[in-house]
């Protein structure tokens, strides 16, 4: 059972997607899983062919639970009785999350309108397929776990009715559910696992901020240049140059990419930038841009804008949600100045961007002008760093968007 | 494309990017970023859709222009390839 952040306590397996004896590649979707923060897929860390599921459909297990046995390519059958748990071939899937990745920032969606407080909780396959089917999942049951409507629901609905009917009743029983009225709203369930993890933050963390207000010209008008030139398909957004910015800046900081473990700061070894996606009925997402050090500025307009897709479609997986390592966050578009936030536990630092707006500004040579400007924050665990060196990675962030051409 | 076309396209294209937003309840002089609480990224998305849909080249500068349906719709209608 991945952990999908360092509130996460348990989770339902909702339904597996794979079988024993069938070949799974790594990044390949294996299960749906119902958490406090909503109903994932879950892919698998590794290549092989499934030898055993070690946990039942609508079964709820605690965080780090080994969900399956992954026979590794080449490997020799297995023997009759299955091996222990970390003998060879342990591939579990999920499980490396629990023992590598840090924490998410937040809360990954369960529905697949952000209207989580009134949508049927739903798998994102089972999402998938009404969208192709035209199928509304108001009027379809789910027999899932807790009520959750799986991929099989609506493929009943488009068998046995039209899109849209009501299906038969159920040929399972959903396990467990709740009575009628007592169980929390999707939205509800997100609200209390992003209090959860700010409860956290704010208890363990001891916080200290730093920002920085600089002339975002530069920045400003490379993405209008670039836009000029472009197909409307390639265009840029300005968000996706503040990322490649932290994501350069953080290999001279490595200590602003890392968590925060039994009394010491442990570098991450990837830098995997969480993305606060703010869902629009309330609720936050964090997904995480994979390798963001190593991605150019289209390769990062293309990561963010599928994140920012699947995230509004409810379709992230459980490695999106669990891979950050350090989150930004940029809150400009609404209006903010300047943000101020928590970082996310085990992540030992936040950025956040404000509003870039035109202000009166001091150029080099003293004269009063407007300028685009904007305000960079550092939130950070003074466990993890002081605000000197804070200042410094903000300056570093800083320099690449006053001279974008370096990092692009 | 008539004009009831055209409004179809520009629903279509926003519930691409809101799945969750009814086109048919916004008021024509509505801010759609405002009223669909959409980012960059969203109306990047919501221009995408409205190219593909009509064909329109829609140039940066002119983003503005797509405020509202109604102003999305006498931006795209004289700009609508024929045939």
């Amino acid at each position: 059972m991945p952990s999908l952040g360092a509130d996460m306590e348990a989770g339902t397996l909702v339904a597996w997607r794979k079988r024993p004896g069938e070949r799974v590649t790594r990044g390949e979707i294996v299960a749906e899983l119902d958490t406090d923060k909503g109903v994932i897929e879950v892919e698998s860390f590794h290549d092989g062919v499934i030898e055993t599921l070690l946990v039942a459909e609508g079964e709820r297990v605690p965080v780090g639970t080994p969900l399956a046995r992954i026979q590794a390519p080449g490997a020799p059958p297995p023997p009759g009785a299955p091996p222990p748990p970390g003998a060879a071939a342990p591939s579990v899937a999920g499980a490396p999350s629990v023992a590598g990745a840090p924490s998410p920032a937040a809360a990954p969606s369960a529905a697949a309108a952000p209207s989580a407080a009134a949508a049927p909780r739903s798998s994102p396959a089972a999402r998938r397929l009404a969208r192709e089917l035209g199928v509304d999942l108001g009027a379809v049951r789910g027999t899932g776990p807790g009520g959750v409507i799986t991929h099989d629901d609506v493929a009943a609905v488009r068998r046995d009715g039209a899109p849209g009917a009501t299906p038969p009743a159920p040929a399972r029983v959903p396990p467990a559910a709740p009575p009628p009225g007592a169980s929390p709203t999707p939205g509800e369930r997100m609200r209390r696992a992003i209090a959860a993890a700010m409860e956290r933050s704010s208890r363990e963390v001891p916080h200290y901020h730093v920002s920085l207000t600089i002339d975002a010209r530069a920045a400003t008008e490379l993405v209008a240049r670039e836009n000029e030139s472009r197909p409307i398909e390639r265009r840029l957004v300005v968000g996706a140059l503040l990322l490649r910015a932290v994501a350069a800046a953080l290999r001279r900081f490595p200590e602003m990419n890392a968590r925060w473990e039994d009394g010491r700061v442990v570098p991450a070894a990837e830098v995997h930038l969480g993305v606060a996606i703010a869902l629009r009925d309330g609720g936050l997402l964090v997904p995480a841009i994979e390798h963001a050090d190593r991605l150019g500025l289209d390769a990062t307009m293309e990561a963010l804008a599928d994140l920012t897709r699947r995230a509004r479609s409810g379709e992230l997986r459980s490695g999106d949600l669990s891979r950050g390592t350090l989150t930004v966050t940029s809150l400009g578009e609404r209006g903010v100045d300047a943000v101020a936030g928590l970082v996310y536990p085990p992540q030992v630092a936040l950025v956040g961007f404000g509003r870039v707006a035109p202000r009166p500004w001091v150029d080099e040579a003293g004269g009063l002008c407007v300028r685009p400007v904007l305000t960079i924050t550092l939130a950070a665990d003074h466990r993890a760093s002081d605000g000197h060196r804070g200042g410094l990675f903000l300056t570093e962030i800083a320099r690449g968007l006053k001279q974008p051409e370096t990092i692009r | 494309m008539t004009r009831e076309a055209l409004r179809a396209a520009i629903d279509a294209a926003l519930r691409s990017v809101a799945p969750e937003s009814d086109p048919a309840r916004l008021a024509d002089d509505a801010d759609l970023r405002e009223t669909l609480d959409l980012d960059s990224m969203d109306f990047l998305s919501f221009v995408v859709a409205l190219h593909r849909a009509t064909g329109v080249d829609i140039p940066e500068r002119d983003y503005a222009r797509l405020a509202t349906l109604e102003g999305a719709v006498q931006y795209l209608g004289p700009r609508v390839p024929s045939g």
